[in-house]
């Protein structure tokens, strides 16, 4: 099975995070129309892959949509669009989803998070009466997502990263900080984005 | 009482070296004196760790993300002491600015830690661990190895100086720098500096290397060798004048004279770096001049 749970520090403890990666989906278009359709059974953040440089940035994005829905301050309806969101350094909300979510007909690497955690009773959806189990949500997965699952690691993060947008996104292109490393310094290099990335989530709305 | 018994106690709050922070026994959690930040009672690979207590905040080490990234967290707790309201505004308000100085830094390739989450309204933010030792305690340890009788260290101090007199001057740069970006630190010391080794994951101490047989002299070059990592942002503020970062620079020749009065007299040597490398350096340092003769308080006038 290649849903993964992650454990992400500092989460509480009765807040469960799954994750799945899937190459070359074929119906992009499909889960978009879930999602806007809000049916609940689609209960999870589609994240464009190709936004991605790794596990913590993705970590960063996740922690920060879990911390902002223990504290009730969630901006978005739900705490998935608030993962979508939390990818982004800046507040535009639809921008952000345009960004950081699924484009019929450009996104083909499709990052899935579901998250699952003990609903007060008036949230009480449909789905929510029982809790889903890995099992099941891999199940609801794999029966949906036309495409390839890979595994989450930085490596395959690192294959399908547009760096390009990822510059653009988060106002990498000519800083400083980046442009005094080495050009041959590659590492480095991405060490160094990564932590703006991972600063540019922490920081959105200061 | 103190979680880091291998560093002698500071009065000010900053991280104590990675080396001497004792990996989180179960017991140490018991032994917490404060109440953790509720942020930090959720769980986590290891028990986080308090580093130190300032007078504003307490500084933790812990683990962001994953397990395998350390990370210092720094909570503000409410003070019982202040109407509630206004307490909250200003704990958040400190926070937010702290952070937004440390982003901008890191953007200008000022050496900073990262930030990785933050909590104004919560009192906390999570920034980068930085490996290694404060800088004053790398000196002191530097200095404790030299010779103690006045004339034989006037001497040798020619020679034997030479990689003090290069940390000196790399701080230099790197208030330069954090001066170019039109951040002042508003409390440089030794302390607030860490001295990060240069080479990648060897997290190799001292200690260690004496056992590994590899020679004092080799130890000794190398005591003073690092990136220097400038910290704690809590009391920063932007500014472009003269008179503010002259002051930065003066509340560090104070600070510097007493906690190593053997070395300062290269006290010069980082203000010479901090000319070269800045091209405001030269009004700045003139500026120094006046600070030094009325003490770091501005002037009453506007």
């Amino acid at each position: 099975m290649a849903l993964e749970t992650l454990q992400i520090e500092h989460v509480p403890s009765d807040h469960h995070v799954y994750a799945a990666l899937f190459r070359d989906v074929q119906n992009v278009d499909f889960l978009q129309a879930q999602l806007i359709g809000k049916n609940p059974e689609f209960e999870y953040a589609f994240i464009d892959a190709s936004v991605i440089i790794s596990r913590t940035h993705l970590f960063a994005a996740i922690f920060r949509a879990l911390n902002t829905l223990t504290e009730g301050t969630l901006q978005t309806p739900n705490v998935h669009s608030d993962i979508v969101i939390g990818l982004s350094p800046t507040n535009n909300i639809s921008e952000s989803y345009r960004r950081y979510g699924l484009t019929p007909s450009k996104t083909r690497d499709v990052l899935v998070i579901k998250v699952v955690y003990p609903k007060l009773s008036s949230e009480n959806s449909a789905i929510t009466s029982e809790q889903p189990t890995p099992e099941s949500i891999w199940q609801h997965l794999t029966t949906h997502i036309q495409g390839t699952p890979v595994p989450l690691t930085n490596e395959e993060f690192a294959k399908s990263t547009d760096w390009a947008k990822v510059r653009k996104y988060y106002k990498l292109n000519g800083v400083p900080g980046v442009e005094r490393i080495d050009k041959a310094d590659e590492e480095g290099r991405r060490k160094e984005m990564e932590g703006l990335v991972v600063s540019g989530i922490a920081l959105r709305g200061l | 009482m103190d979680p880091s018994p291998q560093s002698p106690p500071t009065k000010k709050r900053k991280m104590a070296t990675s080396t001497s922070t004792s990996t989180a026994a179960p017991a140490v959690v018991e032994e917490h004196q404060f109440p953790l930040p509720p942020i930090l009672t959720h769980p986590s690979a290891a028990p986080p760790t308090l580093i130190t207590q300032g007078a504003e905040g307490r500084l933790y080490k812990t683990t962001f993300f994953s397990p395998d990234i350390p990370c210092a967290l720094k909570y503000r707790p409410p003070k019982p002491y202040r109407h509630p309201v206004l307490d909250a505004r200003l704990t958040k308000a400190r926070l937010a600015f702290e952070a937004k100085v440390l982003e901008r830094c890191r953007r200008e390739g000022v050496p900073v830690p990262a930030v990785y989450a933050q909590n104004a309204a919560a009192g906390w933010i999570a920034v980068e661990w930085i490996e290694g030792a404060p800088v004053r305690v790398k000196i002191n340890e530097w200095l404790g190895q030299r010779p103690k009788n006045e004339e034989e260290e006037r001497s040798a101090a020619e020679q034997d100086q030479g990689p003090l007199i290069e940390l000196m001057k790399r701080i230099g740069a790197a208030i330069a720098g954090l001066h170019r970006t039109g951040v002042v630190h508003g409390d440089l010391t030794t302390s607030n500096m860490m001295l990060r080794p240069h080479t990648k994951k060897t997290t190799t101490t001292t200690t260690s290397e004496q056992t590994n047989g590899v020679s004092k002299e080799e130890e000794n070059a190398k005591l003073l060798e690092g990136d220097v990592v400038i910290i704690d942002f809590g009391l920063a503020n932007q500014s472009q004048s003269d008179e503010d970062r002259a002051t930065d620079l003066y509340v560090l020749e104070r600070a510097f004279a007493s906690t190593h009065p053997r070395a300062e007299n290269l006290f010069e040597h980082l203000l010479e770096s901090y000319k070269q490398s800045f091209k405001k350096g030269a009004s700045v340092l003139h500026k120094l001049e006046d600070v030094r003769m009325r003490g770091r308080k501005r002037s009453m006038i506007g």
